[in-house]
């Protein structure tokens, strides 16, 4: 069943017939995190795909992975284009490392999730916690809420984790 | 310089020096053209028709490129009376043009046509915002966008910036080192009288100006226009009737993609692009190596793009484009003059057809600067770089045009004089 939601005013929505985005975010909003996990090659892959990247095969099962990594980009968004964006400026893009498959199954890859940088609860990070975030800050995945079937993943500050200082545009 | 034999993946190269650019042609660059993007598109290929000095029905070929944004190949045709015996309309934008080029120079060895025009026109501005505000950020987000629009990362600065923070990171390359693209691509505008923006610009004002979404301050990225632009590929022997002296193309690549190309971030490092892959076709196919071209074409929808690709091209080493670019290399009077018309940061915004038809202009040694022109109607130049001067370089004989999609997809195409 198709779902359709509204998100910061933006309007969302998951086809029907788009099997694999559904099941990953029905698991999102159980605020559970879930990726295809290859039957052949056994790897894990992001975002949700019908094949394996590396193997072509089409089976694959949905396993609970561990939302926890390290900050490998980002960008702090000033000028927001999309108007839902406009009120939370500035706010972070992140690009995250997770800590489960890094560096398979070659040196350079990783299993790198988007998210925006978000308070413990899901809601965008006010500014001083925009200012604390850089790249290598050590982040743990929340959740966004939606609707029913639709919640998004997000990142927060790890406060439990050792924190390098991280690096940040112009201040290096 | 070539490349060793066993980087080379392309197939055999009987195509070098085989076609070439014989008219190029365009609107003027504005912000509210007034006009529809079929009559943009008509004046760009009839004035690219009058340049090469061909009539209407020696072109049987048409290509062209937009993103729902633009008129098809057929009204084109038909409203300057060319009757087709080959089109396409592809979808894309940026490093569209040099593949379009490949394909054209395809369908002509293939015996489909004979002489194949190609052209880019769009409302970037007054009607589809390039940069994805207005009707392009108001749609549903559903499918693959639930991974990105949603999280406010759609705009194409928003969406390459991790690639741009990451090679600062990974390199130590500086702010200023990357302004200096503006800097430079503003001083080759202001000897353009057709640039949309001819004021020079320094790195100060670069990095005065406010940020969009870091690293990219507001004059870090290229200007909206509307405009249409068109490039004429037919075989260099009948290129031998044309006004001009040839452009002939040495070799050409194809959006060429990273692994996992519309995830390549899931592939690293994420500070390289595509144009690493896309060299290993480029120089054995040009059968020449960066070392012996005069003039670039690097895109430069963002200064960083220029810099990202100049690096992974090889015109320096993997982390010193930041040097390559700020030290006097890519200005007009530099060893390797890049985006000598302004480029998108300046001239204009085509999706990277403007930068083919200022390389074809270099190689005819005919510029269009404010240079005085002789009883023979061609420019005499004076290699005075000054503002309002002269952008020819001298000795123009090899140029290099790098097209860029995203960091994870490019094109090239390398021509020289006749």
């Amino acid at each position: 069943m198709s779902i359709k939601a509204d998100y910061l005013g933006m309007p969302l929505s998951i086809d029907e017939l788009d099997a694999e985005n559904l099941a990953y975010f029905k698991y999102c909003a159980e605020h559970d995190f879930h990726l295809q996990l290859c039957e052949s090659c056994d790897l894990l892959r992001y975002p949700p795909t019908t094949a394996c990247p590396w193997c072509m095969r089409r089976e694959a099962k949905w396993v609970p992975v561990e939302g926890r990594g390290a900050v490998h980009a980002y960008t702090e968004v000033h000028h927001a284009i999309q108007p839902a964006f406009k009120a939370f400026t500035p706010y972070l893009v992140l690009l995250v490392d997770l800590d489960r498959q890094k560096g398979r199954p070659s040196a350079e890859e990783a299993l790198r999730i988007v998210g925006n940088l978000a308070t413990p609860e899901g809601k965008l990070a006010p500014p001083d916690v925009v200012g604390r975030v850089g790249i290598g800050t050590r982040v743990r995945m929340v959740f966004s809420d939606v609707a029913p079937g639709l919640a998004l993943p997000q990142w927060t500050i790890d406060e439990t984790a050792q924190q390098p200082k991280p690096w940040r545009y112009a201040e290096a | 310089m070539p490349l060793p034999a066993e980087m080379d993946t392309s197939s055999p190269k009987h195509l070098r020096d085989k076609y070439a650019i014989i008219g190029v042609g365009e609107t003027s660059y504005t912000r509210g053209s007034g006009r529809t993007t079929r009559a943009l598109g008509t004046w760009a290929v009839r004035n690219a028709i009058e340049d090469a000095g061909l009539k209407p029905s020696d072109v049987d070929g048409m290509l062209s490129y937009q993103s729902g944004d633009s008129t098809f190949a057929p009204f084109i045709a038909g409203d300057l009376g060319i009757r087709l015996n080959f089109y396409m309309d592809v979808f894309g934008g940026g490093s569209s043009t040099e593949a379009l080029i490949g394909m054209a120079m395809g369908v002509i060895e293939a015996g489909m046509c004979k002489t194949v025009v190609l052209f880019r026109a769009m409302n970037g501005f007054s009607q589809v915002r390039i940069g994805g505000t207005g009707a392009r950020s108001a749609v549903p987000v559903s499918g693959d966008m639930l991974h990105s629009r949603a999280y406010g990362w759609q705009s194409a600065g928003q969406l390459f910036s991790f690639t741009f923070l990451r090679h600062m990171y990974d390199f130590g390359t500086t702010p200023a080192q990357v302004a200096a693209v503006r800097a430079a691509h503003s001083a080759h505008a202001a000897n353009n009288p057709k640039a949309y923006y001819q004021k020079r610009v320094s790195v100060e004002d670069v990095l005065a100006s406010r940020i969009i979404c870091k690293p990219l301050h507001l004059l870090d990225c290229c200007v909206e226009t509307d405009n249409a632009t068109a490039v004429i590929v037919t075989s260099a022997d009948r290129a031998r009737d044309g006004r001009h002296p040839r452009a002939l193309i040495r070799g050409v690549a194809g959006r060429v993609c990273k692994p996992r190309v519309d995830m390549h971030y899931q592939h690293g490092p994420i500070s390289t692009v595509a144009g690493k892959y896309a060299r290993e076709i480029l120089w054995p196919n040009a059968g020449v190596g960066p070392a012996d071209v005069d003039v670039t074409g690097s895109y430069d929808a963002f200064t960083f793009t220029t810099l990202l690709q100049l690096e992974d091209y090889g015109f320096c080493k993997k982390g010193e484009g930041g040097e390559y670019v700020s030290d006097g290399t890519i200005r007009l009077g530099g060893r390797r003059p890049n985006n000598t018309s302004g480029g998108h940061l300046c001239e204009g915004y085509t999706h990277g057809m403007n930068m083919v038809i200022e390389n074809v202009r270099q190689l005819r040694h005919d510029a269009d600067d404010s240079c005085p022109r002789g009883t023979d109607g061609r420019r005499r130049h004076t290699y005075d770089y000054r503002e309002g001067g002269c952008r020819q370089v001298k000795n123009c004989e090899v140029t290099a045009n790098l097209g860029w999609a995203m960091p994870g997809t490019g094109s090239a195409m390398v021509m020289r004089r006749d």
